[in-house]
């Protein structure tokens, strides 16, 4: 694999294999130094063309652990705002020697169509609505230690409950999930689903409260205050009333249940319940695990077989 | 004028095809006519020979949707430029888009443009009107002006008009002056930020949706304002099945409404833009399968008059970005035939009805383009090998972009020589100036 650009990319062995890679990261993480020399020598630039503190960092770190150098290129600070356009902006900084782009950007295919101006593999850390790959892979990271599925995730019943249209998440995680075996349903207003949702490997439903009892895993999507402006929501409180998760639904779920959210998280929307009060909840275990996917995607598209089992000396 | 412009030309070896029926049979021009036409044309030393073997020689060709760019983004096109892709595809008329800038509101800009049409020699450049000034769906363009300098079609191409009280009166205004308004069908409220077919494969690639109810909406609209006042209306790049059903049952109804296919929209899917090449975008955008069967249906059945490019060239950088933020269009003049050819299971006749007399008719140039292959008549002809198979190379086309979206699409027919008023303009597949 040279590029991660989406989860329809890889198949359900890869995912397990990257699964279980993570379980090595996470390993090395533990350890009082959680640092290798893996990917020592190797440029990792984060090419982020839309704001995201909560991931660019976790990337930044995954690639420190594994001694890659790292470079950050933000747009605000960048040529981009000059009128550069996007491909002599790869070409440029791939002219400096570049192992790894890990690219966000507000246009959905934006990391596929940079694939063809540069050599360095290319990670998608979100385009438009379209993926957001690691998420999906820390996401299925998280529910195979919690819920201990080693194996598969045949059986699980999963709901995705918010603003799916406009989710790449959503897109990234019903692939992974499906692939794994899961059964997927997709919880929204008819407003805020995709079109077409037929063709997606889902269930549909416009009932949360019917679901709630039955479910492994509740994941809660962010839903955003525009969408009200496209007509596609009467109110954040009627949206609260009917999709959030309240501590009344909360104490619906059964007790084993996982709550999770990609963040940030919309208080007292979608998450109107105290997330820190509930038993499920592993929102922040998501964060954790994301730094471990992403030193495991980062080693896989650039480790070549480096030893992962070497601790880092002083340097 | 070049030197074949003077000599006598003569076609020779090839099948006629008009709108009379089909004949084995030469061709003589002189002076920018039909001198001769018959088994008994016999050419002489000072003549140009135009070899036509295994050919089927026809009325030229009339494109009822080019956009040639100049004024304003020459960078893309030029009129000579595209006038000379235009002839290379078999061309010799050629309705230039008004999305220009400035905008072909005035008799100035259209003046300018059939001007530099004539200057490049290639084939008849008809500048459309605006049906509102600057394209901006505000106010009336000058109809009566316009109509007086030439111009017959009027279009804001690229925008539908969106106020239908206004729509309304353009048709109204319209309808003694003998001219016709083509419209762009975009319920615009319902393609915010659109970039591709809603459907399966926008949902997949999360990506914005034009929805096909979109266009049908303002067919259906304008289908009825027609019925109100009586104004012949003429639909721009039909891409529904729902569409061509509409225009299909007004037709049925004696309306005066016509339409246009371009070879896009019955070639090619939404399934396309997975790869996110921004080739592949085009408004109104590529569809499914089953509207390009229902285009298919309408071209046999006549209700879609004519297949018409929607030539729109774009420069290399401006198609180097994300889907969403490229704009829309695709080349189209020297392919169209051959994906005609290649890809429609029709009669020849047929094909060269919908690239010939029906648009030159709808374009109000029937008295001189489209026209019988006879003695007298003005000669503009198009040669072409409908068996010759060619390789689409984009740094081949005579357009100065590259935004094909047939690069390495193996086609068979292929024009080979283009006569515009009297001149040889392409000869042996090449452009003669």
């Amino acid at each position: 694999m040279k590029h991660l650009l989406s989860i329809e990319d890889l198949t359900a062995d890869q995912i397990h294999h990257l699964l279980e890679l993570t379980d090595h990261m996470v390993e090395i993480n533990s350890r009082p130094i959680p640092k290798v020399p893996a990917l020592r020598g190797k440029n990792v630039v984060s090419l982020f063309f839309e704001d995201s503190t909560r991931t660019r960092t976790s990337f930044d770190t995954a690639a420190k652990r594994l001694s890659a150098d790292t470079m950050n290129f933000t747009v605000s600070s960048s040529s981009v705002s000059k009128g550069e356009s996007l491909r002599d902006t790869i070409e440029t900084i791939s002219a400096m020697g570049v192992d790894a782009f890990v690219v966000r950007h507000k246009s959905s295919g934006a990391p596929q169509m940079i694939t063809r101006w540069t050599n360095a593999s290319i990670i998608n850390a979100g385009d438009g609505w379209h993926q957001h790959p690691t998420q999906a892979l820390l996401d299925c990271y998280t529910i195979r230690t919690s819920l201990n599925r080693h194996d598969s995730f045949e059986g699980l019943r999963i709901a995705i409950v918010g603003d799916i249209k406009h989710s790449r998440v959503a897109r990234s995680d019903v692939q992974a999930f499906a692939a794994l075996g899961a059964h997927v349903t997709l919880v929204a207003p008819p407003t805020l689903l995709p079109p077409a949702v037929e063709t997606w490997p889902v269930e549909v439903s416009h009932d949360l409260d019917s679901l709630l009892a039955d479910l492994d895993v509740l994941y809660l999507l962010r839903v955003q205050r525009e969408r009200m402006d496209d007509a596609l929501l009467p109110s954040l409180h009627e949206y609260s009333a009917l999709y959030g998760l309240t501590p009344a639904r909360a104490a619906r779920l059964a007790p084993h249940a996982l709550v999770m959210h990609p963040g940030p998280m919309n208080r007292g929307v979608e998450m109107v319940a105290d997330p820190g009060e509930l038993p499920g909840s592993v929102i922040l275990n998501q964060v954790t695990n994301g730094v471990a996917v992403r030193m495991a995607v980062l080693f896989w598209l650039l480790g070549s077989g480096s030893d992962l089992n070497r601790t880092e000396t002083s340097s | 004028m070049n030197g074949t412009a003077m000599s006598r030309i003569v076609i020779t070896g090839g099948t006629l095809l008009d709108q009379t029926g089909q004949r084995v049979g030469d061709v003589a021009i002189e002076d920018g006519r039909i001198s001769a036409v018959g088994s008994d044309v016999t050419a002489g030393a000072t003549d140009t020979v135009l070899d036509a073997t295994g050919c089927i020689v026809s009325p030229g060709f009339v494109d009822l949707h080019v956009h040639l760019r100049e004024p304003g983004m020459e960078e893309a096109e030029t009129i000579e430029t595209g006038s000379r892709a235009a002839a290379l595809g078999g061309f010799t008329a050629i309705v230039a888009m008004p999305n220009t800038d400035p905008a072909q509101d005035s008799v100035a800009v259209v003046d300018f443009v059939r001007a530099q049409g004539r200057k490049a020699g290639f084939c008849e450049v008809l500048p459309a009107g605006c049906i509102t000034v600057g394209r901006a769906g505000q106010m009336l363009a000058p109809y009566g002006e316009l109509a007086a300098a030439g111009v017959h079609v009027f279009t804001d191409d690229g925008n539908g008009v969106q106020d239908a009280q206004l729509m309304r009166r353009a048709l109204e205004y319209a309808r003694p002056l003998g001219i016709v308004l083509a419209q762009h069908c975009e319920v615009s409220s319902l393609t915010k930020g659109a970039v591709m077919h809603e459907g399966a494969c926008c949902s997949r690639l999360g990506l914005p949706g034009w929805p096909s109810i979109a266009e049908e909406l303002m067919v259906f609209r304008d289908i009825e304002l027609v019925r109100l006042t009586g104004a012949p209306m003429h639909f721009l790049h039909l891409s529904t099945g729902r569409s061509v059903q509409l225009v299909r049952e007004a037709k049925a109804d004696g309306l005066p409404v016509t339409a246009e296919a371009a070879p896009h929209h019955f070639t090619l899917t939404d399934e396309q833009l997975s790869g996110f090449d921004p080739l592949f975008k085009v408004n109104p955008p590529l569809r499914t399968r089953a509207d390009i069967d229902a285009i298919k249906a309408g071209l046999v059945d006549g209700t879609i008059d004519a297949i018409a490019t929607d030539h729109a060239p774009h420069s290399a950088h401006t198609k180097e970005a994300p889907l969403d933020e490229a704009p829309p269009g695709m080349l189209g003049l020297e392919t169209a035939l051959a994906l005609a050819i290649t890809e429609l299971d029709m009669p020849l006749s047929t094909i060269v009805a919908a690239m010939s007399w029906q648009p030159a008719s709808i374009a109000g140039i029937a008295d001189r383009h489209g026209r019988p292959i006879t003695v007298g008549e003005p000669a503009n002809l198009t040669v072409f090998d409908p068996a010759q198979q060619w390789n689409v190379v984009p740094a081949q086309l005579a357009s100065k972009s590259r935004n094909t979206p047939y690069a390495g699409r193996v086609l068979r027919g292929k024009v080979r020589h283009t006569v515009f008023g009297g001149n040889a303009v392409v000869v042996g597949g090449v452009a003669q100036r």
